[in-house]
Formats: C-alpha cells, sequence, structure tokens
C-alpha cells in the first residue's frame, strides 16, 4: 500500500510541475492531459485503497516517509496515516478535483493562464492530500497552509483584476490570523506531550486533560480546553466560521472551478475533518465543544440569512457554503463527528455541483453573474437545469437526496444532545440547524427559480447567443449530480450507524448521539416515508414555497419588503457590518498604528532624539568648547591663572 | 599535499588574495580592453573556488563532534598572547557555508550592472568575505576583533562608493554604530585578558567571573552584538544603510553581517558570561518581541521596497535572539536546544531569503531606477518568470511550511511555548504581520494591471538573474522540505553549548 500512498500524493505534485514548468513547451493540451490523468490515477488509487479499508480487512496504516528535522528530543516526520476516515476524505478530494479538471477545460477554454491554471489546481489536489493523509501536526499545517496558498493564488488568478487580488490577499490574511491560533495550539501540544506525532499525542491525551495550563497567570485552564480551542480558531479561519468567515464570499472572485473545488468541496472542509480527526481530543474537553457548537450555531443560521439578499449567483451559493459549513461545525460540536463528516461528504457533491452549474449558467450568459438579470433559462440549458435542480434538492434535504440523509440526522444527533444540558447552548444550536432548514430552502429556490425560471430578463444580445455549453462542462455536473442524488440512501448506514469509522473517530459514552438515533434505525425507505412526519421537512417545504411565492407569483413583494424593512435589509446587505468593522477598524487601525510607530517611535525618538539628538549635542558641545579656543593670549593666561589658584586651594584644603 | 589542515586560512585568504588580485588589475586597464572581462572571470573563479572548497570542508566535517574541527592555531603576537586561532564548529560551518554560498551570487548578480570602478566592487567583495569567514572561524579574541573590525572598511566602502544619494549621512550611521558598539566588546576582551593572561575564548569561557564583571561583560557584548543583529531599539541604521547600498552591499549585509550579531550571543555572550546572560534574559526576550511585533508594524507602512524588507529583517532577527535566550525561562527540562536551533536556522534561512529579496529589488531598480512601491505596479504582466520567483520569496518571508522560512519560526515558537504562553503569543503575531507586510507588497508591485510606461517596457529576467534567483528559490525549498541535515550538523555543538552555560561560573 506504501507505493500507492506515494503514488497518490506525488502524481499530481509532479503533473503540477511539469505543467507549471514547462508549460510552453506541453502547450494547453498537454498540460490538461497530464494533470488529468495524473488525478484520475490518484483518484483510481484512492478508490483502491478505500475498498482495501472497507471490504479487504486493510489495517490501519501508520507510515513515516521521512525525517524532516530532530532536535531536543522532537522528532518532526513526515508520514502518512490511513484509516477509513483518509480513505474518504482521500476519494472525495480526488473525485471532485477530477471532475473539477474536466470541467475547467470548458471553463477556462480561452483563457492565457490556461496551463497556470491546471498547474495551480494540481498543486492544490497535492496540498489537501498532504493535510488529509498526515500523520502528524508538522505535516498537517503544511497542507493547511499549503492549501492556503493555493487559494491565494487561485483566487488572485485574474492578477490585473483588482477585487480578485485584494479578495486573495484577504482570504490569505483572514486565514492567517486563524493558523495563528492553530500554530499555538500545536505548540501547546508540544509543550503538554513532547510529540507532534497524532499516535502519541491522542495516546497521552487522558493525562493531558488532567493537566492544567496557566494562560493568566493565578488562573488554571484545563490544558486540553486551551489545545482544542486553540486549534479550532484554526479551524475557524480555514472553514470559514464566524467571526472569521468574510473570505470566503469574496473569495468568488476567483473563476468558478476553484470555487467548486477549494471554496465549496474541500479546503473550506479542512477544519472539519481536523476536529474529526483530533476527536480523541475534543472529547476530554465540553468546553471546547460548547465554543465548537455555539460558534458553527451562530455562522449556519446567520450567514444562511445573508444568502437572501444576495444577487451574485456565485455569492448565494458561497453564503450557502458558510452556512453548510456552520451545519457541519454544529454537528462537531454535538460529537456527532461521523454525521459532521457524512455531511462534508454529500455536501462536497451536491455544493460542487451547483458551483459548477453556476459556473455552466455564467459561461452562457457571457461572464454575467447578476441573477436579476437571469430568468428562464431552464428551455435552453436543459442539462444545466436539471443537475442544477438534483443539486438544490439536495441542498435543501429533499426526502430521498444525499442531502436529506446527512442533514436530517444532523439536525436529530443535535436534538438527542443533551448532555449539553437543557441551558441556552443546547437551544441555540439546536434552533439554529432547525431554523437554518426554512432559510436554506429559502435562498436556494430563490436563486433557483430567478435563473431558471420566469420572465427572461436578459438583453436580446445574450440571450441570441444563450445555449447548452459544451460537454466538458456538463460531463461534470452529472458526474456530480449521480451521487449528490443517491449516495445518502446506500452510505447512510454505514457511516452513521455502522462503526464505519472505526477507532479513526473517538465518542465519548455518554456523548454518543448517534447511537441513540441508531436504535430507532430502521432503513433508508423508512426514514424517506417518514420524512413527512418531521418538522424539518415542512420547515424546507416552507422555505422553498416562499420562494415560488415571492419569486415567481408575485415578484412584486421582495421590493415591498426591502423598503419596509430596510433596517434588516441593510443589515444583511452589509453583512452585519463585518467588512466595515475589519477593513476600517482592523486594517487601517493596524496601518495607522504602525505609521504612528514608524513616524513617532522610529524617526522621531530613536533617530531624532536619541542617535542624531546625540550627535546634535556633541555637534553643540564641540561649538561652546570652540568658545574657549580664541586665540587671545590673554584668555589663555586668565585660564591658567583660575586653575592654578583652585589647584592650590584644593591642596591646601586638603591639607 | 594536504591541504585539509589549512583549511579555513585558505577559505580566508584565498578571497582576499583574489580581491588584492583584482585592484592590481584595476579599472584603469578594464574597460575596453580585454581585461573587462578577466577580471570579471577572476572575481567570479575566486569565489566559486571559495564555495567548492567549502564543501569540501561540509563533507569533511563531523555531525557528531561538539568540539571544535579544522583547528589551526599558531602564535601571532607573542607579546600578548594571541594566536591566530581558527576552527569551527555546528554554530560556525552553516554560516561560513551561507557566506561562500552568497558571495559568488553577488558577484554573478553585479556582473554588468556596475558601471563605475567594477574591479574595485569586486575586490571590496572578495576582501570581506574573506574577512566574515574570518569572523566567524577565530577562536582567539584579539583575532576575532580584528576580523570583526576590518569588515566594516570593505562595507564602508561599498555603501560610501557605489551607494545611493544619501549614501554619506547612511554610511557615517552605519560605521558610528557599529563602531561605538564594537568598541566596548574590545573592552570587555581586554578586560578578560588581563583576568587569564589570554585571548582564546575557550579559556574565557572557563573563568570563574563575579556577576558584576558579568553583567558589565554582558552589556558590553550586548551593545557590539545588538546593533549588528539589529535589535530593537538599536536598529534605525540597517533601513538607511540598506536604502542607500547597493544591491550587492544589501545582500550581504543583510544575508551575513547581521548574522555576526546573532553569532556573537552564541559564540560569546552565553558561555562566557552565563550568569550575566541569564540576568538579562528576561530583557533580551522582551527587546525580541518588540523587535516582532512593534517591527511588523513599521514594516507595514514603509513606501520604499528596501526599506520594508530591512524592517522584515529586524523583525525575523527577533526570532533568532528570543530563541538564544529561552534557556532560563523554560518551564519543563526541554526547549533549550531547540530554542538555539531555530535562531541558528532562522539565521540561515534569513540569510537565504533577505538575500533574494534584495536581488529582486535589485532586477527592478537596474530597470526602472527606483525603489518606491508606488512606482510599479502589474510586474507580472511583464515579466512572469520574476514574478513567480519573487511571489516564492515573499511567501518564503511570511514564513510558509516548505520554505526555508518557517522551519526556524516553527521551532522557535514551539520552543517559547514551553517557557510562556505569551512569548508565544506574541512571536506567532508575525504570521498575520509578517504575511501582510510581504503580501501587501506583492500585491501592490506584481500584481494588478500594468500601471504605468516603465512596468510596461519591463523585460523579464535575464539567464544571468535566473541563475541567481533560481539557484537561490531551490536552496530555499530545499531546506524548507528537508531542514534535517543542518540541523543534523548542529544539535552536538547546541547541546554542548546548553550543558555549558546551564551551569554557573560565579
Amino acid at each position: 500500500m506504501y507505493n500507492y500512498y506515494l503514488t497518490i500524493v506525488l502524481a499530481p505534485l509532479a503533473a503540477a510541475i511539469i505543467a507549471g514548468l514547462f508549460g510552453k513547451q506541453i502547450r494547453r493540451v498537454g498540460a490538461h492531459w497530464i494533470t488529468i490523468l495524473a488525478v484520475g490515477l490518484s483518484f483510481a488509487l484512492s478508490v483502491v485503497v478505500l475498498k482495501h479499508q472497507l471490504f479487504d480487512g486493510g489495517a490501519v496504516d501508520n507510515i513515516y516517509v521521512y525525517t524532516w528535522a530532530v532536535t531536543d528530543g522532537l522528532r518532526m516526520e513526515v508520514g502518512f496515516l490511513v484509516d477509513r476516515l483518509t480513505a474518504l476524505m482521500m476519494v472525495v478530494v480526488t473525485f471532485v478535483s477530477l471532475t473539477v479538471h474536466i470541467y475547467t477545460i470548458g471553463y477556462m477554454h480561452d483563457d492565457p493562464g490556461y496551463q497556470r491554471f491546471f498547474s495551480y489546481i494540481s498543486l492544490f489536489t497535492f496540498s489537501m492530500l498532504m493535510l488529509v493523509m498526515s500523520n502528524n501536526f508538522l505535516q498537517l499545517f503544511f497542507g493547511w497552509e499549503a492549501v492556503g496558498l493555493m487559494s491565494y493564488l487561485l483566487i488572485g488568478f485574474w492578477f490585473k483584476r483588482e477585487t480578485a487580488i485584494f479578495a486573495g490577499l484577504k482570504a490569505f490574511l483572514v486565514n492567517r490570523v486563524g493558523d495563528f491560533g492553530f500554530i499555538l495550539g500545536i505548540a501547546a501540544i508540544v509543550f503538554m506531550t513532547n510529540s507532534l506525532d497524532y499516535a502519541t499525542v491522542f495516546a497521552s491525551a487522558e493525562a493531558v486533560a488532567a493537566q492544567n495550563i496557566e494562560v493568566i497567570s493565578g488562573t488554571p485552564w484545563n490544558a486540553m480546553t486551551v489545545i482544542c480551542i486553540l486549534l479550532f480558531i484554526g479551524a475557524m479561519g480555514k472553514s470559514a466560521q464566524a467571526p472569521l468567515h468574510v473570505w470566503l464570499p469574496d473569495s468568488m472572485e476567483g473563476p468558478t472551478p476553484i470555487s467548486a473545488l477549494i471554496h465549496a468541496a474541500t479546503m473550506v472542509t479542512a477544519g472539519i475533518f481536523m476536529v474529526a480527526r483530533m476527536s480523541p481530543l475534543y472529547e476530554l474537553s465540553e468546553t471546547a465543544l460548547a465554543v465548537v457548537i455555539v460558534i458553527g450555531a451562530i455562522t449556519a443560521f446567520f450567514m444562511g440569512l445573508v444568502g437572501i439578499v444576495q444577487n451574485d449567483i456565485k455569492r448565494v451559493v458561497a453564503y450557502s457554503t458558510l452556512s453548510q459549513l456552520g451545519y457541519m461545525t454544529v454537528a462537531l460540536g454535538a460529537s456527532a463527528y461521523s454525521a459532521a463528516i457524512f455531511h462534508l461528504m454529500t455536501h462536497a457533491f451536491f455544493k460542487a455541483l451547483l458551483f459548477l452549474a453556476a459556473g455552466s449558467v455564467i459561461i452562457a450568459m457571457h461572464h454575467e453573474q447578476d441573477i436579476r438579470k437571469m430568468g428562464g433559462i431552464r428551455k435552453y440549458m436543459p442539462i444545466t437545469y436539471w443537475t442544477a435542480l438534483v443539486g438544490t434538492l439536495a441542498l435543501i434535504g429533499f426526502p430521498g437526496t444525499s442531502g436529506f440523509f446527512s442533514k436530517d440526522l444532523l439536525i436529530e444527533a443535535v436534538r438527542e444532545s443533551h448532555w449539553l444540558g437543557q441551558g441556552p447552548v443546547y437551544w441555540i444550536a439546536y434552533l439554529s440547524v432547525l431554523l437554518g432548514v426554512f432559510v436554506t430552502a429559502l435562498y436556494s429556490f430563490r436563486m433557483f427559480f430567478l435563473v431558471f425560471h420566469g420572465k427572461e430578463r436578459m438583453d436580446a444580445e445574450t440571450k441570441s447567443h444563450l445555449h447548452e455549453t459544451p460537454w466538458v462542462v456538463t460531463v461534470p455536473l452529472v458526474m456530480l449530480a449521480i451521487p449528490s442524488a443517491i449516495i445518502g440512501w446506500y452510505t447512510v448506514q454505514p457511516i452513521l450507524f455502522g462503526n464505519y469509522f472505526g477507532d479513526a473517530i473517538v465518542v465519548a459514552g455518554n456523548h454518543d448521539v448517534l447511537a441513540k438515533i441508531g436504535e430507532g434505525w430502521h432503513g433508508s425507505l423508512l426514514l424517506v416515508q417518514h420524512a413527512v412526519q418531521t418538522p424539518i421537512f415542512w420547515l424546507a417545504a416552507g422555505g422553498a414555497i416562499t420562494a415560488w411565492f415571492l419569486y415567481l407569483k408575485r415578484p412584486d413583494i421582495p421590493a415591498t419588503i426591502k423598503d419596509k424593512l430596510s433596517v434588516l435589509y441593510n443589515l444583511l446587505d452589509r453583512k452585519y457590518y463585518m467588512d466595515d468593522l475589519y477593513i476600517k477598524g482592523f486594517a487601517a487601525g493596524g496601518r495607522a498604528f504602525g505609521r504612528t510607530l514608524w513616524e513617532k517611535g522610529d524617526q522621531f525618538l530613536i533617530d531624532g532624539v536619541l542617535v542624531n539628538g546625540t550627535a546634535n549635542s556633541v555637534v553643540r558641545l564641540a561649538g561652546v568648547m570652540r568658545q574657549l579656543q580664541t586665540g587671545y593670549l590673554y584668555t589663555y593666561a586668565f585660564a591658567m591663572i583660575i586653575g592654578l589658584t583652585m589647584l592650590l586651594g584644593w591642596l591646601i584644603w586638603l591639607r | 599535499m594536504d591541504f585539509s589542515q589549512y583549511f579555513l586560512s585558505i577559505l580566508i585568504w584565498l578571497p582576499v588574495l583574489g580581491g588584492v588580485v583584482l585592484l592590481a588589475i584595476g579599472d584603469s586597464h578594464a574597460e575596453g580592453s580585454g581585461w573587462g572581462g578577466t577580471m570579471r572571470a577572476t572575481a567570479l573563479v575566486v569565489s566559486a573556488l571559495t564555495f567548492l572548497i567549502s564543501l569540501k570542508l561540509y563533507a569533511g566535517f563531523d555531525n557528531s563532534l561538539a568540539t571544535m574541527q579544522f583547528v589551526e592555531r599558531v602564535e601571532w603576537v607573542p607579546s600578548l598572547n594571541a594566536f591566530y586561532y581558527l576552527g569551527v564548529d555546528g554554530l560556525s560551518t552553516p554560516l561560513i557555508l551561507l557566506t561562500t554560498f552568497i558571495t559568488p551570487l553577488v558577484v554573478i548578480s553585479a556582473w554588468d550592472t556596475i558601471k563605475v570602478r567594477p574591479a574595485q566592487y569586486f575586490a571590496a567583495f572578495l576582501i570581506l568575505e574573506g574577512l566574515m569567514i574570518g569572523v566567524f572561524s577565530a577562536l582567539d579574541g584579539l583575532l576575532f576583533y580584528v576580523f570583526w573590525e576590518a569588515m566594516l572598511v570593505p562595507m564602508f566602502l561599498i555603501i560610501g562608493v557605489w551607494g545611493g544619494e544619501g549614501r554619506v549621512y547612511a554610511t557615517l550611521k552605519f560605521f558610528l554604530y557599529t563602531f561605538l558598539g564594537s568598541v566596548l566588546m574590545l573592552v570587555a576582551f581586554i578586560y578578560l585578558y588581563r583576568l587569564t593572561g589570554s585571548f582564546d575564548l575557550f579559556v574565557f569561557m572557563d573563568v570563574p567571573l563575579g556577576m558584576t564583571a558579568q553583567k558589565l561583560i554582558f552589556i558590553a557584548f550586548l551593545l557590539a552584538f545588538a546593533v549588528k543583529v539589529p535589535m530593537w531599539p538599536v536598529h534605525t541604521w540597517l533601513p538607511d544603510a540598506h536604502v542607500e547600498a547597493p544591491t550587492g552591499g544589501s545582500v550581504i549585509l543583510a544575508a551575513i553581517m547581521l548574522k555576526m550579531g546573532g553569532y556573537g550571543f552564541v559564540r560569546l555572550s552565553l558561555p562566557i558570561v552565563p550568569d550575566g546572560s541569564e540576568y538579562f534574559s528576561g530583557l533580551m526576550i522582551a527587546l525580541s518581541l518588540i523587535a516582532i511585533v512593534y517591527i511588523g508594524f513599521v514594516a507595514l507602512m514603509q513606501q520604499d521596497m528596501k526599506k520594508l524588507i530591512a524592517y522584515a529583517s529586524i523583525a525575523h532577527m527577533g526570532y533568532v535572539t528570543l530563541g538564544f535566550f529561552l534557556l532560563w525561562w523554560l518551564q519543563g527540562d526541554s526547549g533549550a536546544v531547540l530554542g538555539v536551533s531555530g535562531g541558528m536556522v532562522q539565521m540561515i534561512s534569513h540569510g537565504l531569503i533577505s538575500g533574494a529579496l534584495f536581488l529582486c529589488v535589485g532586477v527592478l531598480y537596474d530597470r526602472v531606477h527606483s525603489r518606491q512601491i508606488a512606482d510599479y505596479g502589474g510586474v507580472a504582466n511583464t515579466m512572469p518568470v520574476f514574478a513567480a520567483l519573487m511571489v516564492l520569496f515573499a511567501m518564503a518571508n511570511s514564513g510558509l511550511p516548505g520554505t526555508s522560512g518557517f522551519v526556524g519560526e516553527f521551532m522557535v515558537i514551539i520552543a517559547s511555548f514551553k517557557a510562556n504562553f505569551w512569548f508565544a503569543f506574541f512571536a506567532a503575531t508575525t504570521l498575520v504581520l509578517g504575511a501582510a507586510y510581504t503580501l501587501w507588497m506583492i500585491k501592490r508591485v506584481i500584481y494588478g494591471d500594468v500601471s504605468n510606461e516603465n512596468v510596461a517596457m519591463l523585460k523579464d529576467l535575464n539567464r544571468r538573474e535566473f541563475i541567481v534567483l533560481g539557484v537561490l528559490a531551490v536552496s530555499v525549498l530545499l531546506i524548507g522540505l528537508w531542514p534535517a541535515p543542518l540541523v543534523d550538523m548542529m544539535n552536538a555543538t547546541i547541546e554542548q553549548l546548553i550543558e555549558r552555560i546551564a551551569q554557573s561560573k560565579l
């Protein structure tokens, strides 16, 4: 298996290097073939690895590849931990990456940076695989930052566009704020265990949880709580949880294929994956879990609301992604790690599908992204229409679709998580995910109706060119629509109730909500049949019907609501003023602070007063001293007499 | 014949000799005659040969030994009991290799960009190289001091002769600042000589010293080294010197001369006055953290690319001093070695990255004759290869894992957490600040649409520039992906150093 693992990781890296450095020589066709073949190979081998884990009784592999450095008794190594959690992530990552690679041939068809783009997305795939396959915190951090780098480069791919490079910089810096916490978390782990290796750290988790760290001297905090919260700050950056979510909507400035790959299916789920991977640590700190669940709940509900007022097709999907990431985070906080990973998987398929479908519409609309200028596209683009419908139904959790299983059971798990107590934490979490269902259905179908149904609001010129996109675009849509529709039905039982993850995910006995739900589990069919009895179904239906009423039946109403509730509308439209706070507050404040330190500290105080001040004092002193050297004999004689007198006086006085 | 016993002497005097030869060839013959090519070729051959010989040093170096290797010891000034005493260990070998690696790159980068007195320019760099290797290998206090001060002269000339418009102010500031600091180091040496009757650094390390003496000696050393590093608040000479220095001068200054300060702390301060170092360690850590945070903010607001990189250097060197002085603050029994190795790796890495960034600015300056960020914008459109390399170095400067910039910072952050949460907290702010000032510059210089005619006319890297930056890029990645060879080289020496300084000398 070792050679398989190496090939899975290195094939996309090699392809990226070749396409990046020799893009001119291998030309456009060479670039896309070599990267697609490499990622295809990684996907095929990942499937083999998954099969090996599932059916051939494959053991958990924990292998070291090479030693990065050893000093002070701390071994820093590079290696792979492959278990069922890893294998699942590998398949999801490589599959979505493969579809996106193919799709890119169509989407970036006329772009001068064609080879560079393929090189970047292959390099991203390599980084993401390094992240999920790591068996230690050092490599995790490498992958973590490397995907951040690729995200930065890909958001700013069209580097002539001011908005794009600004969004790239913003994404990188906000992620760095998260990584700031993350690296402190890793340092805390090394402090407590003197190891970076997952297995060693997990083995000593109980001992760590019994100790305290005094961050503020005199106030001991549980060491595990400190570690888990610091690590989670990293996850908040990468998985765009409030208040570090602000970079994700702006990241839509990047080309659509990467919005699907990086900002929906894979990179943004790295934080979710990380927390699930660290479940042996998080299970030992209920405080940290409470923090996780509240942050997730806030993100799930409030980001969904913003999605309702967005008019850019990609931004609607982006806010939807934020909200869904919030759902996953809530599941993590409820100790339902399997549910989080399950939703991560189904979401990867249907959200990548929605992004690619949006991209397909954007191509057909000649890079128009405003949904107010679309409408009635259904009859021009049937494949895009039907696949987008599948994606939308999965997103809102229509019974039977993959999203139905993952979201329904996720909410069920939160409802059952009584170990949180009946206090505010439980209710915040449960109400957020429940009401979020209505919001999800509302913004999803608002966009769906505005784009595909109703009046055709585009100009005649665009309309005359409107037609279905080429096969390289539609084939990936179909490839993603199939799992979006059916994968939940077949995988829900093993993943949630069949102990699929084995020892990869650890849940404390009293936290095991999924086991509790599992007692009432009687198969996928029954769950679908009973869907109508749950509030979840009716909330989703209510959302969809509201969207139909407001945007198809009575399209005059939204404008009235907007006028009547302008305060609320502005609050949502300005995204709760978070961007203003960051840009005008932190960024501008940081620059003003830097300027003050530079001008008042360096230039005035150190250079002006101390350095040049000393020099000037010497000059002044020399000027004074110079006055004494008059050149007149009588001054010298006079000075001599005074000196002699003083000397004599001193001698006499001493006697 | 076996040269290995004279290895260090060859490394020191070969480039100095080469420099003298270049001065003899001179510039009067150089241009227009066949001598121009000979002169450049001589400079390149000498520096390349020095590098090749230093590779033999690397090959012959035994990582498992903590003692000095390649030792040479000859009587020098009998009346003062001073010896021509050379030797290297795990602390000095990496720095010597850095010196011999960077110098040929500087020679290549200056190949045809220096029009005024090129022979003397190359000569200055070769002589400087020999003297810097001398500093890193001297084991006799007097010899160390002589190399230390002699080094100022070629650098003074490099900035003073080939510098920019404000070079007089900058050279004066540079010279006075560093000279003032070093003179006190000489006083400390003389005191120790009076005490022991020797200039041998190992005798200095073994002699018992009272607390007052240790404190005073520490302060004397501190002034010499803090100015070189430079530490806040004696750092203001550096941005001025960098701005006025020619590209090669900036590269050597940032890549190697700053490391003299860090090297001084581990070679002299820590082992000679361990109790004095302990007494001042809190202050040192505080100054290091101020350098990281304060300078990080100052760097953010720089309009001049060279100034920005100069300020970034100060912040990065803060990690070096932070790592060196953690020993007495640790809560467990590990972390001291990690801190010192982290600081050392950071020095090597910073040498490569800051050198590369100054070369990048030099590439732009040669074409547009401006260092101002505002004069650029959209360089990626006309210089794609250059843009890719500069973004790589910028990422390394922001400490991205996989580049050398990450290795030292990671080790120091982990070590400082073992001392105190807040040390690590303030140190880690560089993750945000470092990325902010570096990438904001990149955004304004590299990305965007072509902003003016100068940028529109830019030509991408020529072969010479590509080789220099490409070699640096490879080495930055190599250390980032596999720092083990570098770290292994230092481990034994650092472990012994920590053992030594953990014992009181009172």
